[in-house]
């Protein structure tokens, strides 16, 4: 019996993850590419230590078949910094799809053998809902960009508005679970 | 038919190196990243020139006809006026020292964000008009030609640069990337070309008297209003004198520190404290302001808006001059204040009142940062407090770049938080972000606007990661910092990266924690959040 292509993932993890990782930062120009493969320190080199984090941990959720709750908070990872540096949505997303091609080159004698279609259209599939779930994800983080400016404007004249009594009803934020739950 | 691209094209994974040079290439102007252009109105109200409604997305930026030449003789201006321009023009040997040190960078990833990169924004210009090699070979020996996509470029990367100085400090020639930016900013003012946000504030500044362009009787009413909350919170009364005369102390705050949340808590904070000292201190309408985004735009300006404070001071006929909270401001009084007005022989070095101690630091612009004033009163046993008022708070301080970096304040408000704060509430961030290798706000030196949200958030991208850390290994929930802008922006910032974070004023905790003899039973901080086991307390009179 053939190995399952969850188990065969899971042992070429390190693989896959230091090519996702390297192509994702071979979409920076090539003197800040080289400058995040080679700063180890994820304090002088937090793009680097933000993309590892989130692709780690999407990675492994995605191979523990977790809910759509935890795979989301670790799409978050890397979407927020992509939400706000990439200039399009299809941009900020594309690293997700580069996966899809990855696993397909690394897991190749599975992919073009019959015996694991059906399985393999299942894993597509997942990576599929992987990548919607990113755009929400995206669309979450715009959202939050749009809700600090509207804080900050707010607070700009917090403590007038206080002085106004209109503090209260000015300041109510909706809670992390109400946001979430949209 | 266009061929749908694939995800790797999407995003250009390219391996080669750019066939054309950094300096070649033309600079994206992406929404998002830059500020709106200065609406005339307010360039009219400073007699700016060429004042003219324009937009940073226009191809044509409407410059004035003989602009090249202007800001060709603004350089030749500037280069013979300051010595440090012209070395630090010729002196950099492109190590690359400085280039990952810069927050820009390290948030975006663009190259131009590199100091070396941006100063050659300037630097090729330099080398074209003002060198021989330059003017002879041209490209080859690092020159280009002026262009509006140079100016266009100046634009967009001279402010996406916060003055911060971290460069500097990895700089092996100590080369100023901040005075370069400024000089840069000044030459595009010279042709018409400001942001809106900083000119805004200073013209607001400049007509009534505080960035936010509050008129005498707002900001008396706002002084009054958090003095009442004072004594709502503690008992205390704590009055605010205002242009009082004969005063010891004139107290210059930035405006954000009596309008802004979470400023205006440190406003109360201060209130307190002088109450507890029975200071004779006041503060003035006039100089309303201690902020200057005027020096975010030329020298000339921030001198202008910071006329205001001396004036005060002689009129008000006070003995020293004490600052709160705040970074930019203190720079500029510390840095530039004495240069354009001394001798400033009408004030008398200051001395605490309290303590007796001398500020021979402030010996010549005789203005001490209450972080100063603070720390000594502590260190003289003179403040009485109980730290357990702060123990719902964890913190972690950010060393803000113009009082950390630009004056050297690393332990003052350390010292005051280990006298405020319970044992073990207090955590550092790693090293190598902190005191004078801090990381900056991301929103500093006039570009804390709104329409520019994705730059501040990435330039802000070291400064929250580190915070996340502490957050992550010891539970902080605080902030802490001495500097208005940090108070105004690092909210913003961490509600974005790190949402479990408060942003704090030092002065703040110190009042939270200051004991009164008379005071009513505190149940609360100034934020009428509840102290440590007084939470049930609040959650019932919540269900009322």
């Amino acid at each position: 019996m053939a190995m399952a292509l969850n188990d065969l993932l899971l042992q070429k993890k390190s693989d896959i993850l230091d090519r996702w990782r390297d192509l994702v930062f071979a979409s920076y120009v090539p003197e800040t590419a080289r400058f995040l493969r080679s700063q180890k320190d994820r304090f002088a080199n937090p793009i680097a230590y933000q993309l590892n984090r989130g692709l780690t941990g999407i990675f492994e959720v995605f191979l523990e078949e977790a809910d759509a709750e935890q795979i989301m908070g670790h799409l978050d990872e890397v979407i927020k910094l992509k939400a706000i540096q990439e200039t399009s949505p299809s941009r900020a997303m594309a690293f997700l799809f580069l996966l899809k091609t990855i696993i397909r080159e690394e897991l190749a004698p599975q992919a073009n053998d019959p015996a694991f279609a059906a399985e393999f259209t299942e894993l597509e599939s997942r990576l599929d809902g992987l990548a919607l779930l990113g755009f929400d994800v995206f669309m979450q983080r715009r959202e939050r960009l749009h809700e600090v400016r509207v804080g900050e404007i707010k607070r700009k004249v917090g403590a007038l508005l206080r002085r106004l009594g209109m503090g209260d009803e000015f300041f109510e934020e909706p809670s992390g679970e109400e946001r979430d739950s949209r | 038919m266009a061929k749908l691209p694939t995800p790797a094209e999407l995003i250009q994974i390219n391996y080669q190196m750019p066939s054309k040079g950094w300096l070649d290439l033309k600079a994206e102007l992406r929404p998002g990243y830059y500020v709106n252009a200065a609406a005339p109105k307010w360039m009219q109200m400073i007699d700016y020139p060429f004042p003219r409604s324009w937009n940073v997305a226009d191809e044509d930026w409407q410059l004035p006809e003989d602009w090249k030449e202007r800001v060709l003789q603004g350089m030749e201006d500037r280069l013979q006026r300051f010595r440090s321009l012209k070395l630090f023009f010729d002196i950099c040997v492109r190590c690359g020292a400085c280039a990952d040190k810069c927050h820009f960078f390290l948030g975006t990833g663009d190259p131009k964000n590199m100091p070396v990169l941006r100063a050659e924004l300037l630097r090729s210009v330099y080398r074209r008009y003002f060198k021989t090699a330059g003017k002879l070979l041209g490209e080859l020996a690092g020159a280009r030609d002026l262009t509006d996509d140079v100016i266009k470029e100046w634009f967009y990367y001279l402010y996406q640069c916060t003055i911060c100085r971290r460069c500097s400090v990895f700089c092996p020639y100590g080369i100023d990337m901040a005075e370069m930016t400024i000089l840069g900013r000044e030459l595009l003012s010279s042709v018409g070309i400001n942001i809106d946000w900083a000119l805004a504030s200073v013209a607001q500044c400049y007509d009534k008297g505080s960035h936010i362009g509050a008129t005498p009787q707002a900001f008396k009413d706002m002084v009054d209003f958090l003095a009442e909350e004072n004594e709502r919170i503690t008992g205390i009364t704590t009055p605010c004198p205002v242009n009082k005369k004969g005063a010891e102390i004139l107290f210059v705050v930035p405006s954000g520190d009596y309008f802004a949340d979470p400023g205006s808590y440190t406003f109360m904070g201060y209130l307190l404290l002088f109450k507890y000292l029975d200071l004779d201190f006041t503060m003035s309408t006039y100089a309303a302001e201690g902020g200057n985004f005027g020096w975010f735009i030329s020298h000339e300006m921030g001198k202008r808006l910071n006329a205001k404070i001396y004036e005060e001071a002689k009129r008000l006929k006070v003995k020293w001059i004490l600052g709160g909270e705040c970074g930019h401001m203190w720079r500029v009084c510390n840095q530039y204040m004495p240069t354009w007005w001394g001798p400033i022989d009408f004030l008398e070095e200051p001395v605490s009142p309290i303590t007796g101690t001398k500020f021979e630091n402030a010996t010549v612009h005789k203005m001490v940062h209450i972080s100063e004033f603070t720390a000594d009163l502590f260190k003289h046993g003179k403040l009485k407090v109980d730290p357990q008022r702060n123990a719902h708070i964890k913190l972690t301080f950010h060393d803000s770049c113009n009082t950390a970096r630009g004056m050297g304040i690393f332990e003052e408000p350390r010292y005051i938080i280990n006298q405020v704060m319970p044992e073990g509430h207090f955590f550092e961030m790693p090293p190598n972000t902190i005191r004078e290798k801090t990381f900056c706000c991301g929103s500093s030196s006039g570009i804390n606007a709104n329409e520019n949200m994705d730059i501040r958030m990435l330039g802000g991208l070291p400064r929250a990661n580190a915070v996340k850390y502490v957050h992550e290994k010891y539970g902080v929930n605080h902030l802490g910092c001495i500097c208005a802008l940090d108070r105004a922006t690092l909210p913003t910032l961490m509600q974005y990266w790190v949402p479990e974070m408060e942003i704090t004023g030092i002065t703040e905790l110190v009042a939270n924690a200051l004991v009164f003899e008379d005071e009513i039973e505190r149940t609360t901080d100034l934020r009428d959040r509840p102290l440590a086991g007084f939470e049930e307390a609040d959650e019932e009179e919540g269900a009322e």
